[in-house]
């Protein structure tokens, strides 16, 4: 302990700074308005707030739109990356490398820099303002055929070897041998992705122009920008709220949570 | 005519472009032929009522080089990636390294560190914009004691650029830290007990064993610190609006105002190009320079 004992208070102090805003974001959203200020230990508690705040904008609307949204990214990513981070991996096809480096340059240039040509594509697709319209630009992802990728050539070739000898089809291999084994990455992988897409803001903000079809980020900054001026327990309130299913789901998951993203980066 | 019976390789082949082929068509809509259009465009003027686009190739160049505000957001995205990078970079090993030993309580550290990359950026804008509030927020209620009291942080050009950069900083270390932990754990425990066998001091430790053993890690962090800082705007967005005075204006945040506020959709085509081109010279930068040093395994 004696060895830790600076280095403990500095990392501690640290965290502090880390959990102050959460704690203060906290605070505010469960008293009443007029004591925000005083920060009294014996101050009323009260979930107003939240009442208040969800009544005043469609939250709950929202939420369903970044569901969804987040579903369609998670489950075209998933059928579309698979088949070719497999090919990349284990497939000996002409101008594979190329096009594998082709691939990887989607990691520099993300679908926001391009928003306006992309907003361009969309228009014409007359997919403006839809969540199709939102998802589109992401379906494709060189992270996920990259990660996948990398998890495929961890399967030893000689299981591989050994399918094929059984007769198995290349689809029966990727089903039975490589998607089970690649499975850890695949959560990994997952939860990268519901947490980027859940806090995705510019380009949805672009592409969307109606309240209908907002996902939670945007409602959440049209709400704290017009709506409301300074009355910080209802604005809190409202973040909280919109940001609590996935802090909900990340302090169950914590562990999983945290080493899914060392994971990700890991392989 | 009938097909010739295709050879093992040429089957593999076949099913090779197959698999991979859906991911391109949606790469190519959405990244390569965008890429490709987005340069046409900028060779062309934006049309107007009355002005259709025409072809002219230095138009909008020859605007950028005449446009304070283009030069402006380029400096200030300069600054701010040379605040946020060094800054979450320093603040992601140390914490890494906190959570790595046997602290005391280092899971609900590790939580602490951790749990604002979780959170959207909105929200933590909203958050922070209580703290940097002149008269109510927390900044304000510590600067006052020193006489420094009643300073609007987001509202002043001269502190708006660090206020947001400490917005993108506090949201950023806690990911990270990810990443070094990862490393950390993967160092064999031999080399802490052979150090400590030494006599070696903890910092000689970390400085001469665990540094350079992080090196790829660190240049890893590097590579994804700096498209960070050309991408991470949606603080500006909410918060400052580019302003005061373009002051948080970085590159990324007025191509979106020339774009979709100033509707100059050619203009913004060429300043994404400037993006672009910044973008390339890291990814040349990457491959090229550190090359094998950054490997992927």
């Amino acid at each position: 302990m004696r060895r830790w004992g600076l280095e403990a208070l500095g990392a501690w102090l640290l965290g502090a700074m880390w959990i102050l805003p959460l704690a203060w974001a906290l605070w505010s959203a469960i008293h009443p308005p007029s004591s925000t200020q005083s920060f009294g230990l014996f101050s009323p508690l009260t979930l107003r707030n939240f009442a208040t705040a969800w009544g005043m904008a469609p939250f709950g609307r929202s939420m369903v739109n970044t569901v969804v949204l987040v579903s369609i990214v998670l489950a075209a990513q998933f059928v579309l990356c698979t088949p070719a981070a497999f090919a990349f991996a284990r497939l000996r096809f002409p101008g594979r490398d190329f096009v594998f480096a082709i691939v990887l340059v989607q990691l520099m240039v993300a679908p926001e820099v391009l928003m306006v040509e992309n907003f361009r594509t969309i228009g014409a697709l007359d997919l403006v303002n839809s969540l199709f319209g939102i998802a589109l630009p992401y379906l494709g992802s060189a992270f996920g055929i990259f990660l996948l990728r990398q998890a495929f050539r961890t399967v030893p070739e000689e299981l591989d070897a050994a399918a094929r000898i059984e007769g198995l089809s290349l689809r029966q291999r990727l089903w039975k041998l490589y998607l089970p084994m690649a499975r850890p990455t695949y959560i990994a992988y997952g939860l990268v992705l519901v947490s980027f897409h859940w806090n995705n803001f510019l380009w949805p903000l672009v592409i969307t122009n109606s309240v209908g079809i907002r996902p939670i980020t945007v409602q959440l900054a049209m709400f704290s920008t017009t709506d409301q001026g300074t009355n910080w327990s209802i604005i809190t309130a409202a973040t909280l709220l919109s940001t609590a299913p996935l802090v909900i789901a990340f302090l169950l998951f914590q562990r999983q949570f945290v080493q899914s993203f060392m994971r990700a980066r890991a392989q | 005519m009938a097909p010739a019976p295709l050879t093992q390789a040429r089957r593999e082949a076949l099913q090779g472009w197959l698999l991979v082929l859906p991911a391109l068509l949606f790469l190519t809509a959405f990244t390569y032929w965008p890429t490709l259009e987005t340069a046409w465009a900028a060779l062309h003027t934006t049309p107007v009522p009355g002005h259709p686009s025409r072809f002219a190739p230095l138009a909008n160049a020859v605007a950028m080089a005449k446009d304070p505000v283009f030069w402006q957001a380029l400096r200030h995205n300069f600054y701010y990636a040379l605040a946020l990078i060094p800054a979450t970079m320093a603040l992601a090993l140390v914490m890494a390294l906190a959570v790595n030993g046997r602290i005391p309580g280092r899971a609900l550290l590790r939580l602490a560190y951790f749990t604002p990359t979780v959170l959207p950026m909105i929200a933590v804008a909203n958050i922070w914009l209580f703290f940097f509030t002149p008269g109510y927020g927390l900044v304000d209620k510590l600067l006052a004691p020193f006489g420094l009291g009643g300073w609007n942080w987001l509202g002043e050009s001269s502190t708006a650029l660090f206020a947001v950069t400490v917005i993108a900083v506090w949201k950023q270390a806690g990911f990270y830290m990810i990443f070094y932990l990862a490393a950390l754990q993967s160092l064999p425990a031999e080399l802490a007990e052979a150090a400590e066998l030494e006599g070696s001091s903890r910092l000689n430790y970390v400085r001469r064993v665990v540094w350079p053993l992080l090196m790829p890690t660190t240049l890893f962090i590097f590579v994804n610190a700096v498209i960070d800082a050309f991408r991470l705007v949606d603080q500006i967005v909410v918060l400052t609006r580019g302003g005061p005075d373009n002051a948080t204006a970085i590159l990324l945040y007025y191509i979106y105002q020339v774009g979709f506020q100033y509707f100059d959709a050619h203009y913004a085509s060429a300043l994404t190009m400037v993006l672009i081109a910044l973008l390339a010279l890291l990814a040349w930068f990457q491959f090229a320079v550190l090359g094998r040093r950054v490997h992927y395994r």
